[in-house]
């Protein structure tokens, strides 16, 4: 049993688990974070922007100016912005069995790895991921696709340029992996491939293997999955949280008995509390709106935006913010608020006892209805007439470079009035706001990640026992930048195995047993010894391994002296008592039976019919045991 | 042997309080919990006594399963758990969940409200029952205890309704519930795996029919609807609240939009807009095209159907209305039908089955004089139009589901003796499996021939591959040899060695001796004979090995050959060969052919 890891980032995974002979790729995330290394995408024309001046290297030896552009003290890439990859060498991606996906912001590789590829297999994933994540994939899409750039930079990327270049760009790892966003028709393609699955639905995979999801409590839809045999227990453990918010809460108890357990997906802000960053998140919302500022949330279009929306439902009364607009611009805005209505049997206890009454599970539903939240495709269209100010804007991409976002960024950064505030954990807050220096605007950081932390997680171990644990290399030291912080990190007993990019870890398993059926058919006959059953398989011809008793010498010697002579016409058998046993002495015939504890044996010259009778006999007597 | 045992105890040749008991691998679950629109005494709900005389039914039943919301499948639910007794689970789908307790509340209304009758469950009870309720996911597979296991599957028929596979072992049953095999205008079609049940229980409503196509059935009431409608007159639907009315709803809000319609579309009653709002938040139960388009257009929500109030019947003019319950057996339905029925242009559309002994039933079947309370007459002279329009399988259906299936035996449940009957002939003939179709009370006991799972060494699985070359070859059995310990109630199949040394035995030798005397000269010729090409040659085609000792011993396989000199008779040489008894057909083979020299067929051997 074998893991090749395709992915470095913790919480993107992409790892292919090979386990009796079936190939089985656990997610495929795409690391976004490599966009942050471009310029932004405008929706409309930006002086600033197009006017940035180009690169020349200090010597003026390699000029890029076409390709990079220098922006507030640092280098950008000009193209449409590009995606790091799940490693794609290490393996063929033709031989993949299936893909399992456990939420949907760890399948958004799914058409690089699909389509084109030779891949023939099957996709799992639960109801809600495919659609929301068919949501994110449309709408990073657009995002892409509504600011068409024909350039696309390439020199950049040579080992021998790209080491001349000024930092961040001179680190960036992987660079030869990089490609643009693929297109609706890929997507459309890969999720064609999709099977939808249920929480603790068994899924057979070639009568070799069994799969199961299980609710992983960190967004609509989202699994862990088991992969197992009548033996060995592989629990895949991705995204998880034990917060209550608005998904299912998670499965612990079905994770317990594993060999090995892959851990992946913990908090990417192990210090922050999101309690504590939702109110900070609702303060500092207040406050700017009463200073007459607006307010920008940079967020994805699914997950925490449900959890804000209905924690502003309840703040805004208290606040008297009741007249505030809030909008929510994004293609598929309207979508994603109507789809987190219809996903009941994948809420919480507390929303699926709404639907019963019948009430929709989200309140945001009433913040539509009674237009306090309004939602827009785009900033074109009707949401320009219909803005006022001041308002609070979610919109995406939380990364700063493409999408609606990119225009308020522009429109308001420069009033110290308004301030941004930054929900999503992915992106570094200062490397997203570096292509927009000098800010004027307020900038507060509350990153809401409600996934594991290291405290939880050892817990969650402590409890469900697993004999191995597999994990991210970063998981198994502090970070960086809290290096003394030995709590942020995995301390197991045994330690666990770290992988990184490209590691391929062969997973300590000693397969010894494997389930097979017994046809009715085949008729065991059980045989009771003393304190154990033994039962022979017969078969032909019939070779039977038969286990003697103590008394067998006995029993033996007297069926032979009752039934031979009977039957053979034998006249005179000789009896004689040996250390181990008897020997009988049949004389007429010159033939020897010696029965001993561990065997028999026939001596017997030329008498075939004789020595076949007597074979029988034995062997009748023996099954009978 | 082992054995599964299905009783009905409502719903055997019959429609209505389905209520089916199943034993299998030692546990007890009763489907369904229904009540009979039929009757209004004791036999309205299934006979619970059959299970126990007194006392609870808690100890006798490890799982209650409900399959949909219609009465005739849940409506003696509380009555079985509060009034009976029941604390044990009982599994229902969400949808199922939401509704079902609802339909329960109407129903008790009108028994104890409007009727009269006490010895009735309350409200409280409905709670109480409702509080026992696991919801089931789709595919989910629940764990009811360590061996009891069950699945549901999509049924189509109305929102929420799950057919459920039951298994112990490897021995299971599928029950049906209602189901509908083709996609209607607001649900998709059932579906179930090639699952080989031991036993499929399924619904028989429409064994005898097979229906033409919904897009016809769709126009001719389209067309009954308009002409009544443009003659002045009034069309009355009776429908239950849930099912078919949002279906016949969408069809007729998409065709008043296409004829332009002005005439009034009312829905009798006040669960209607509730109703549809539990379609609008369980989208993800109704059928595909639905689920695609509900974010740009939400079909349940509807522009020309409007709430009825009790004045507008005699409103003049012509409108259609929609008024619960469907069979016409009380409440506004009958009440509208009362008003309506003395004038021949109004028009009566039955769009489902209607149970024996209500007025549906008996307009259906002609009637033209009612004998209605107080001893009063009601002559029906209003066009009644009967249209299939419930969603059940009909006979091609159902044989459509046993190939999906392909259940070992068949059992029929909710349908009339008759119709099961030329069903049950028509499965028996085209799948040649046994098919059952008990009455009431009365148990089908199914004989089961469950495989028996093993724990085979992998150290033997993989020596028996090696043996067989790189790959198995499926298409060809082959034997494998092993022992098959049972302790703590496992079964595990070991190499012979690994067992005996397991248990601490010793294996059983049996070997044979055959000595063979020579004198000198035959000798010489048999020392030539035995190395002859041609003996050889045989040997080792077979495949077998020769190996030469040092102190001149032959050995083929394990079988021994030496050559002593005899101490009487130094003339003659003594072969002696001596084998066990796995090498029993070499070893008597080679004997014979020491002592009677070479058959004469050796080389076409």
């Amino acid at each position: 049993m074998k893991l090749y890891c395709l992915s470095g980032h913790p919480t993107l995974p992409c790892n292919v688990l090979k386990f009796k002979s079936t190939t089985i790729m656990l997610d495929c995330g795409l690391d976004t974070t490599s966009v942050l290394q471009f310029l932004p995408l405008p929706l409309v024309h930006s002086p600033r922007l197009s006017k940035l001046p180009g690169w020349v290297s200090k010597d003026g030896t390699i000029n890029l100016e076409k390709e990079l552009k220098e922006c507030a003290g640092r280098v950008f890439v000009d193209s449409q912005p590009e995606f790091c990859l799940p490693e794609k060498e290490l393996l063929d991606l033709s031989t993949i069995d299936v893909i399992l996906i456990s939420n949907y912001h760890c399948m958004m590789a799914l058409p690089y790895i699909t389509e084109h590829t030779g891949f023939t297999g099957t996709v799992y994933a639960t109801e809600p991921t495919l659609q929301i994540g068919r949501l994110l994939m449309e709408e990073l899409v657009n995002f892409m696709e509504r600011v068409p750039k024909a350039q696309s930079a390439t020199c950049w990327k040579y080992k021998e340029i790209q080491r001349l270049l000024p930092g961040p760009l001179k680190d960036a790892v992987e660079v030869s992996t990089w490609k643009r966003c693929y297109s609706m028709q890929d997507v459309n393609s890969a999720l064609s491939k999709v099977q939808l699955v249920g929480y603790s639905q068994k899924v057979e995979l070639f009568g070799a293997v069994q799969v199961t999801p299980l609710s992983s409590g960190y967004s609509l839809g989202s699994s862990n999955w088991i992969i197992q045999s009548h033996y060995e227990k592989v629990s895949y453990v991705s995204g998880s949280s034990l917060l209550t918010t608005h998904p299912q809460p998670m499965d612990q108890s079905s994770l317990k008995n594993s060999d090995v357990l892959i851990l992946t997906g913990l908090t990417q802000m192990p210090t922050a509390n999101p309690d504590g960053m939702l109110g900070d998140f609702c303060s500092n919302l207040a406050m700017t709106i009463r200073a007459g500022g607006n307010v920008l949330v940079p967020c994805y279009s699914s997950g925490v935006i449900y959890d804000l929306l209905e924690c502003l439902y309840q703040f805004i009364e208290n606040a008297n913010l009741g007249s505030t607009p809030f909008y929510f611009i994004s293609p598929v805005a309207n979508s994603s608020l109507e789809f987190s209505q219809i996903f009941a049997e994948w809420l919480c206890h507390n929303k699926q006892s709404k639907v019963y009454l019948p009430e929709p599970p989200f309140p945001h539903a009433e913040l539509i209805q009674t237009n306090k939240l309004k939602h827009y495709p785009s900033i074109h269209g009707d949401f320009s007439s219909e803005f006022r100010q001041p308002c609070v804007v979610f919109t995406g991409h939380p990364s700063l470079r493409f999408g609606d976002v990119v225009h308020f960024m522009e429109l308001w950064g420069k009033s110290s009035l308004n301030t941004i505030i930054f929900t999503e954990p992915d992106f570094s807050y200062l490397d997203a706001l570096a292509p927009y220096q000098p800010l004027a605007m307020k900038c507060v950081y509350c990153p809401i990640d409600t996934r594991l932390n290291f405290h939880q997680v050892s817990k969650l171990l402590k409890e469900v026992q697993p004999l191995h644990v597999v994990c991210p290399e970063q998981y198994t030291q502090p970070p960086p930048a809290q290096s003394h912080r030995s709590d942020l990190m995995l301390e197991l007993q045994p330690p666990p195995m770290p992988y990184r990019r490209c590691s391929v870890l062969g997973l300590p398993f000693r397969r010894r047993w494997e389930r097979i059926q017994l046809l009715p058919e085949v008729g065991p006959v059980a045989t009771h010894l003393s304190d154990v059953s033994i039962l022979l398989i017969f078969s032909q011809p019939p070779i039977v391994q038969v286990l003697p008793l103590k008394k067998m010498r006995e029993a033996c010697s007297a069926v032979f002296i009752l039934s031979l002579p009977s039957q053979h016409g034998i006249t005179e058998v000789k009896v004689e008592e040996t250390a181990d046993g008897h020997i009988l002495h049949l004389q007429a015939e010159d033939t020897l039976i010696q029965l001993e504890e561990d065997g028999t044996h026939i001596v017997c010259d030329d008498n075939e019919p004789l020595r076949t009778a007597l074979r029988d006999l034995v062997l009748r007597f023996l099954m009978k045991l | 042997m082992p054995e599964i045992k299905v009783t009905p105890l409502g719903a055997g040749q019959d429609v209505g309080r389905s209520c089916i008991l199943v034993s299998i691998g030692g546990k007890n679950i009763m489907l369904d919990c229904g009540m009979h629109m039929g009757f209004n005494d004791d036999r309205r709900f299934p006979d619970f006594s059959y299970i126990t005389q007194q006392g609870r039914l808690t100890e006798f039943l490890d799982c209650v399963i409900i399959s949909h919301f219609h009465l005739d499948h849940c409506g003696a639910l509380p009555y079985m758990s509060e009034m009976v007794g029941y604390d044990g689970p009982i599994y229902m789908t969400h949808p199922t969940k939401a509704i079902c307790p609802i339909l329960l509340e109407d129903f008790r209304k009108i028994t104890v409200d409007k009727k009269g009758e006490t010895n009735f469950f309350t409200s409280q009870m409905i709670k109480d029952c409702m509080k026992k309720v696991v919801p089931l996911n789709l595919h989910q597979t629940v764990q009811v205890d360590d061996e009891l296991e069950i699945k549901a599957y999509y049924a189509g028929h109305v929102l929420g309704a799950a057919m459920v596979q039951i298994k112990v072992g490897s021995e299971s049953v599928v029950y049906t519930g209602d189901y509908n095999m083709t996609p209607d205008r607001h649900l998709g079609a059932a579906w179930i795996d090639k699952c080989r049940p031991d036993i499929l229980i399924s619904e028989s409503t429409y064994a005898t029919t097979i229906r033409d196509s919904k897009r016809c059935r769709e126009r001719d009431f389209l067309k009954k609807v308009h002409e009544t409608v443009e003659r002045g007159g009034k069309v009355l639907i009776p429908v239950f609240a849930l099912g078919r009315a949002q279906e016949l709803c969408i069809l007729l809000e998409t065709f008043w939009e296409r004829m332009n319609m002005k005439a009034p579309i009312y829905f009798s009653t006040g669960l209607t807009e509730k109703a549809n709002h539990y379609y609008k938040l369980f989208i993800t139960w109704t059928n595909q095209k639905i689920r695609k388009t509900f974010v740009q257009r939400n079909m349940f929500e509807f522009k020309h159907i409007k709430a009825f109030d009790r004045s507008y019947a005699d409103n003049p003019g012509p409108m259609v209305v929609f008024a619960t319950p469907g069979m016409l057996h009380a409440g506004q339905s009958l009440q509208i039908f009362k008003k309506w029925a003395g004038n021949e242009k109004n028009m009566i559309i039955m769009p489902g089955y209607c149970v024996q002994g209500t007025i549906g039933h008996k307009i259906l079947n002609g009637q033209k004089k009612l004998e209605m309370e107080n001893r009063q007459t009601l002559e029906v002279k209003l066009q009644v139009e009967y249209m299939s329009f419930s969603a059940h399988a009909d006979a091609k259906g159902i044989m459509q589901l046993i190939r999906m299936a392909e259940p070992r035996n068949m059992l029929l449940v909710h349908g009339e003796a008759k119709k099961m009957e030329f069903l049950k002939d028509k499965i028996e003939q085209e799948f040649t499996i046994n098919c059952f179709m008990p009455a009431n009370g009365e148990t089908t006991t199914v004989i089961t021939n469950p495989s028996v799972p093993v724990d085979i060494s992998l150290n033997l699985l993989k020596r028996e591959m090696a043996l067989g070359g790189p790959l198995p070859d499926p298409k060809k059995p082959r034997t494998m040899h092993g022992t098959l310990i049972m302790k703590d109630n496992s079964l595990r199949l070991v190499s012979p060695e690994q067992a005996l040394k397991e248990l601490g035995l010793n294996e059983h030798q049996l070997r044979f001796t055959c000595r063979v005397q020579y004198r000198k000269t035959e000798f010489t010729i048999f020392i030539v004979f035995s190395s002859s090409y041609l003996v050889k040659a045989w040997l080792v085609l077979k495949g077998y090995t020769i190996q030469h000792l040092p102190d001149g011993t032959v050995m083929v396989e394990s079988i021994v050959i030496k050559v002593s000199s005899s101490a009487e008779e130094p003339n003659t040489k003594v072969l002696l060969l001596s084998w066990s008894y796995q090498d029993e057909d070499l070893g008597s083979f080679l004997s014979t052919l020491l002592k009677k020299g070479l058959p004469s067929g050796l080389s076409s051997m």
